[in-house]
């Protein structure tokens, strides 16, 4: 396992070069709010979504990114900059658009007329997202989304050049494609033909895109500063959809022993009312765990990063941010394992249940 | 957990990963991964040539050896033939000198004894002739006195007694 080590090593490199900025970034939030410091509220800030990309404070004024807010409303759609919101995330401000009004509650957008704070606090925290009666289908692109673009431009730039490369030198692979060439053939040697076996090549693709996708995205959100920072592999919608990729991708590719296996496993025919329902619910365990695995990961690794620094506006003493800034030095060091090894399991996982979905038995 | 709408991200993360995965699928796997795959089927290519090259040049040693071995023996028997020739060719001279020499002592011989019986042929002869003259000038002269001829008829007939 050279190539394994090779490429911890490599992370570990990078690691200790944005280290730096790693203490920075959260600072200029602590003086929000003025008075009491509300750890939750940073923490929240950091790892939820949001309509503007939050870059500094200056003197007291947020500087943000303004990003589009896109809704489908009762008057179709409407386009706005999320900027007409004056930062305001406390359903005070009205903004106008395509005839009709709306409000900004904790990031949720609202019809200003049917929006009342106490019908939100009532609700659940799960329940929150989803009160449709009262708010227009929002297609923004939020923080996560602009992250998930810029993430897939880098990797497209990225790609693309050591694609070029490729074209050019016939010859041993160096500079981009030299750093890249190792993961693509571990995720082929290590991950594709042990899990899946001779009918790889047709899952490359998407096995690659996963890694790399994954990968790149928990490594931008640890960076923390803009353009990255965006939490995107710890939100549980987007790892929700790539489970559901996987999932379907899985139950496409299922050979006559895959549904054999699941509706007439090798038990007595006694056994079937028990097993049939348990195997089908295997098949949606499966992705399920892919999506909690990667979410609980990478928001843990924030939430803990974060409340490391939070300590020293908890305590309000500087003392003890030797303590926090060492903490806060390992977890991050952690976090790029962590970035790595997830991007790992998820695909190895998605490739595991592929290749139990193609296999020749018997 | 704060979602701010699931139906933005549900929409923005389906359409961009599959985007993502048209796009990288089309301009960056197939091509690295093809020219990963073409690279590593060059390399056993060539190391597969190299091992036959290798094999061939073994053989090829093997056959210089052969050759060598065979233009060896081959020298070996040339010389061998040359000296067997070379001894065969003396003696037969030898043989042909001796059988030269012996037939020219014969002819010498022959020469020699025909002579040597001419001669003596010509000597009986002479000596005969030889006789016969002084028999007859003995005769003319003891037959002119005679009493030396009656002695001569005595002295035969004294030696026909004898007979």
């Amino acid at each position: 396992m050279r190539l394994t080590q090779t490429f911890i090593g490599t992370l570990a490199f990078i690691a200790v070069l944005l280290m730096p900025f790693k203490g920075t970034a959260s600072d200029p939030h602590q003086e929000e709010g003025g008075g009491k410091f509300d750890p939750k509220e940073l923490i929240d800030s950091h790892v939820w979504d949001s309509h503007e990309f939050h870059i500094a404070d200056w003197s007291g004024h947020p500087i943000t990114l303004a990003l589009p807010v896109i809704l489908w409303t009762d008057n179709g759609l409407t386009i706005f900059s999320s900027a007409e919101f004056h930062h305001d995330n406390s359903g005070t401000h009205v903004v106008e658009a395509n005839g009709q009004e709306f409000v900004r509650y904790r990031e949720h957008i609202f019809y200003a007329d049917r929006f009342s704070q106490e019908k939100f606090q009532e609700t659940s925290t799960m329940g929150r997202p989803f009160l449709y009666e009262d708010r227009p289908l929002d297609f923004s692109i939020t923080k996560t989304v602009f992250s998930m673009i810029l993430v897939s431009l880098i990797l497209l730039l990225l790609f693309s050049v050591a694609a070029r490369h490729y074209k050019k030198n016939k010859m041993a692979p160096k500079g981009v494609s030299g750093f890249l060439e190792p993961v693509i053939i571990f995720v082929r040697d290590e991950i594709a033909v042990p899990n899946i076996g001779s009918k790889y090549v047709k899952y490359m693709p998407f096995l690659l895109t996963t890694f790399f996708f994954i990968w790149v995205n928990n490594l931008v959100g640890l960076i923390p500063f803009f353009p990255f920072s965006g939490n995107v592999t710890g939100n549980i919608i987007f790892t929700l959809i790539m489970a559901l990729i996987v999932f379907i991708i899985t139950v496409f590719s299922g050979n006559k022993y895959y549904w054999k296996h699941i509706l007439t496993p090798d038990v007595p025919k006694a056994l079937y009312p028990i097993m049939i329902p348990i195997e089908i619910i295997g098949m949606f365990t499966k992705p399920f765990a892919l999506m909690v695995r990667l979410f609980a990961n990478i928001t843990a690794g924030h939430i803990i990063i974060l409340s490391l620094v939070g300590l020293i506006f908890i305590f309000e003493t500087a003392a003890i941010s030797p303590v926090s800034i060492v903490f806060v030095l390992f977890m991050s060091v952690l976090e790029l394992l962590v970035a790595a090894l997830q991007a790992y399991v998820f695909t190895l996982l998605a490739a595991l249940f592929i290749g139990q979905a193609v296999e020749e038995h018997h | 957990m704060n979602i701010v709408a699931p139906e933005s991200l549900i929409f923005w993360t389906t359409i961009i990963f599959l985007l993502l995965l048209f796009l990288l699928r089309k301009f960056a796997w197939k091509p690295i991964l093809g020219a990963v795959r073409t690279r590593e089927t060059s390399i056993n290519d060539a190391l597969a040539a190299a091992e036959k090259a290798r094999l061939e040049m073994q053989n090829l040693h093997a056959d210089n050896e052969k050759l060598l071995q065979e233009a060896r023996a081959e020298r070996e028997l040339m010389l061998k033939e040359a000296r067997e020739l070379k001894t065969k060719m003396i003696s037969e001279a030898k043989d042909e000198a001796k059988a030269e020499a012996d037939k020219m002592v014969a002819q010498a011989q022959a020469a020699i004894e025909s002579e040597k019986k001419s001669a003596i042929a010509e000597m009986k002869q002479q000596v005969a002739s030889l006789s016969l003259e002084i028999a007859e000038k003995v005769m003319k002269k003891e037959l002119s006195d005679k009493e030396k001829q009656l002695k001569l008829v005595d002295e035969m007939l004294g030696q026909a007694k004898l007979n």
